[in-house]
């Protein structure tokens, strides 16, 4: 094979992988956002899944099949932890809470030892097929799908519209929140599992602010009228630096300033679709 | 040595509550928790190393113009981003969101223009000189931090307590719709509030860049954590508190990298947060309204 088209192929298939983790990624800033939350943690949760996987996979020798599932128990800790305090009070608290969790790590990453330091940790073996990721993908998809058209989604969309009037329904809403929060701490904790073991090597600023943020871009961008929105999303500010490269330094401007555009004119998001519900 | 490390704690602290008290009074009048507000920390340093750079401005005349400079920053941006959706009554997660993309997007257009790069102040700014009083070492820097500080704070209660247009402010901290029936021009003292924390911040990052002579366009993300740390404990929008906090926080972190482990600094910050969010979300102080879900 010549070398630039080995070269042609690497690049492609490293794009292929990109598509399918932030696919994952914005549908656990969705999972969140569906309940009225803002979440800035899945940056950090994918982190935590990333760090922790890699962990069990180099230092136990666990094979890939049990250290997949495995990946969402310390993203899920943390999520518990946090949620817990903050989801009684107002959606302020969670979204300072999850920032400064990131920051934290970030700085944990760095400073032990057991993380490998500014280097991070490299020589993870690449076992996450394609197949794999783009099929959690499709799989979250259809479960958020199926969860979105029955009763405990219409108890999401209501909360997401009037919490107060949700709750005086019967919504469980502080019970709503915390599993919204805990399922999304999985969705990522898996994609972070699945980046570290399609690039070999993961470091501290992979999951600090500026992906944090980014995360949420794709959301708004798509939508949250329904699952495939946020999926949309995330592939489209994927592919975009990728066909514009003059743009790739600009990536933070362009997730920064969706972000601006879609809440202070498009509050449905760029992409509007809405999910039909039986009997609704 | 313990009585160094004390010291160094509650220098290290005055920084924090200098960073925490523009923003705990944004939040405190203007009910936003305003993430740009790490930006205008960084436009302060970088306006204060341009000033003494590219001007040779001294740094008595270098900080102030560098935080009338933010404080303008920050009007602008609330006239753009906030009042908008102040306007509407929009959720607060709206604005959490609008002033979390417009962080961004500020911070990545400053690194696209500025670089990345550490930059520092000319040597000549500050001589780097330190006193010794009782086998306590303290720097010039250390020494500026305290006094601006001091000052600071003494000015935003003096102003907040004996004016009228504290009074205005602290009216409509209380009832913004209440406040505009009594006459009192919002707008007005929403540009206003802005521009105070603005300069705060920008005050902030001239001296923090100073202490650790290390500026880049994302130091003010850095601050950030503790930013969090100090108003949640000293109760949100409440300045006593954020100044009580900060000096705490600065005395424990620096006990913490002193008697445990330096690595753990940021983990115990973190630890703080989340159990004063478990067992007292109203802060320490108890002055804060919680507002629950």
């Amino acid at each position: 094979m010549p070398a630039w088209l080995d070269d042609l192929l690497w690049t492609y298939q490293n794009v292929v992988y990109a598509l399918g983790i932030n696919g994952l990624l914005a549908l656990s800033m969705y999972v969140v956002l569906a309940v009225g939350q803002l979440s800035l943690g899945q940056a950090a949760f994918m982190g935590l899944g990333a760090y922790s996987s890699a962990l069990m996979t180099l230092k136990l020798k666990l094979p890939f099949f049990a250290v997949l599932p495995l990946s969402c128990v310390v993203p899920v800790l943390f999520a518990l932890a946090i949620g817990a305090p903050t989801l009684r009070l107002s959606g302020i608290y969670l979204a300072i809470a999850t920032i400064g969790l990131g920051e934290v790590l970030r700085a944990v990453y760095l400073n032990v030892g057991l993380f490998g330091g500014a280097l991070g940790l490299s020589g993870i073996p690449n076992r996450a097929e394609t197949w794999m990721i783009y099929g959690l993908l499709g799989l979250a998809v259809l479960v958020l799908f199926l969860v979105g058209r029955s009763g405990v989604g219409r108890a999401m969309e209501a909360m997401r519209e009037d919490e107060t009037a949700a709750e005086v329904m019967g919504v469980n809403v502080r019970r709503y929140k915390l599993g919204a929060l805990v399922a999304s701490a999985v969705l990522a904790g898996i994609a972070g599992c699945l980046n570290a073991h399609v690039s070999s090597f993961i470091g501290p600023n992979e999951y600090g602010f500026e992906p944090a943020v980014t995360i949420l871009s794709y959301v708004l961008l798509g939508g949250i009228g329904s699952p495939v929105g946020p999926v949309v999303g995330a592939w489209v500010l994927t592919l975009l630096p990728e066909l514009l490269r003059g743009l790739a330094d600009l990536r933070g401007v362009v997730s920064g300033l969706i972000i601006v555009v879609a809440v202070l004119f498009l509050p449905n998001g760029l992409l509007p679709w809405r999910m039909r519900r039986r009997g609704a | 040595m313990f009585a160094q490390q004390i010291v160094n704690g509650v220098l290290l602290g005055a920084t924090y509550a200098l960073f925490a008290l523009g923003f705990t009074l944004m939040f405190g009048v203007l009910r936003v928790v305003n993430l740009v507000y790490g930006f205008y920390f960084s436009a302060g340093a970088f306006m204060a190393l341009g000033l003494t750079r590219g001007f040779g401005l001294p740094i008595w005349l270098a900080l102030p113009l560098a935080a009338v400079g933010s404080g303008l920053v920050a009007v602008v941006i609330d006239a753009l981003l906030l009042t908008r959706l102040r306007r509407v009554n929009a959720p607060e997660l709206a604005s959490l969101m609008v002033t979390l993309g417009a962080v961004l997007a500020l911070y990545s257009a400053m690194t696209v223009a500025l670089g990345p790069d550490i930059r520092r102040f000319p040597p000549q700014v500050l001589s780097g000189q330190a006193v010794e009083l009782a086998g306590i070492r303290i720097t010039d820097a250390q020494i500026l931090i305290l006094a601006v500080t001091a000052v600071l704070v003494g000015g935003l209660v003096a102003l907040m307590r004996l004016s009228r247009l504290g009074l205005a402010i602290r009216a409509m901290a209380e009832r913004p719709d209440a406040a505009g029936l009594m006459g009192i021009d919002t707008g007005r003292a929403a540009a206003l509030v802005s521009f105070l924390s603005g300069s705060l911040a920008g005050a902030g990052g001239v001296l923090i860049g100073l202490n650790f002579n290390a500026i880049q366009p994302y130091m003010g993300e850095a601050m950030m954590l503790r930013g969090f740390v100090v108003i949640i404990v000293g109760g949100m929008g409440d300045i006593g508190g954020a100044v009580i906090a900060g000096l705490l926080l600065g005395v424990v972190e620096v006990l913490t990298a002193g008697y445990v482990a330096s690595d753990l600094k940021e983990a115990v910050a973190f630890a703080i947060l989340v159990i004063v969010l478990w067992t007292r979300p109203q802060g320490l102080f108890g002055r804060a309204q919680v507002r629950r879900a």
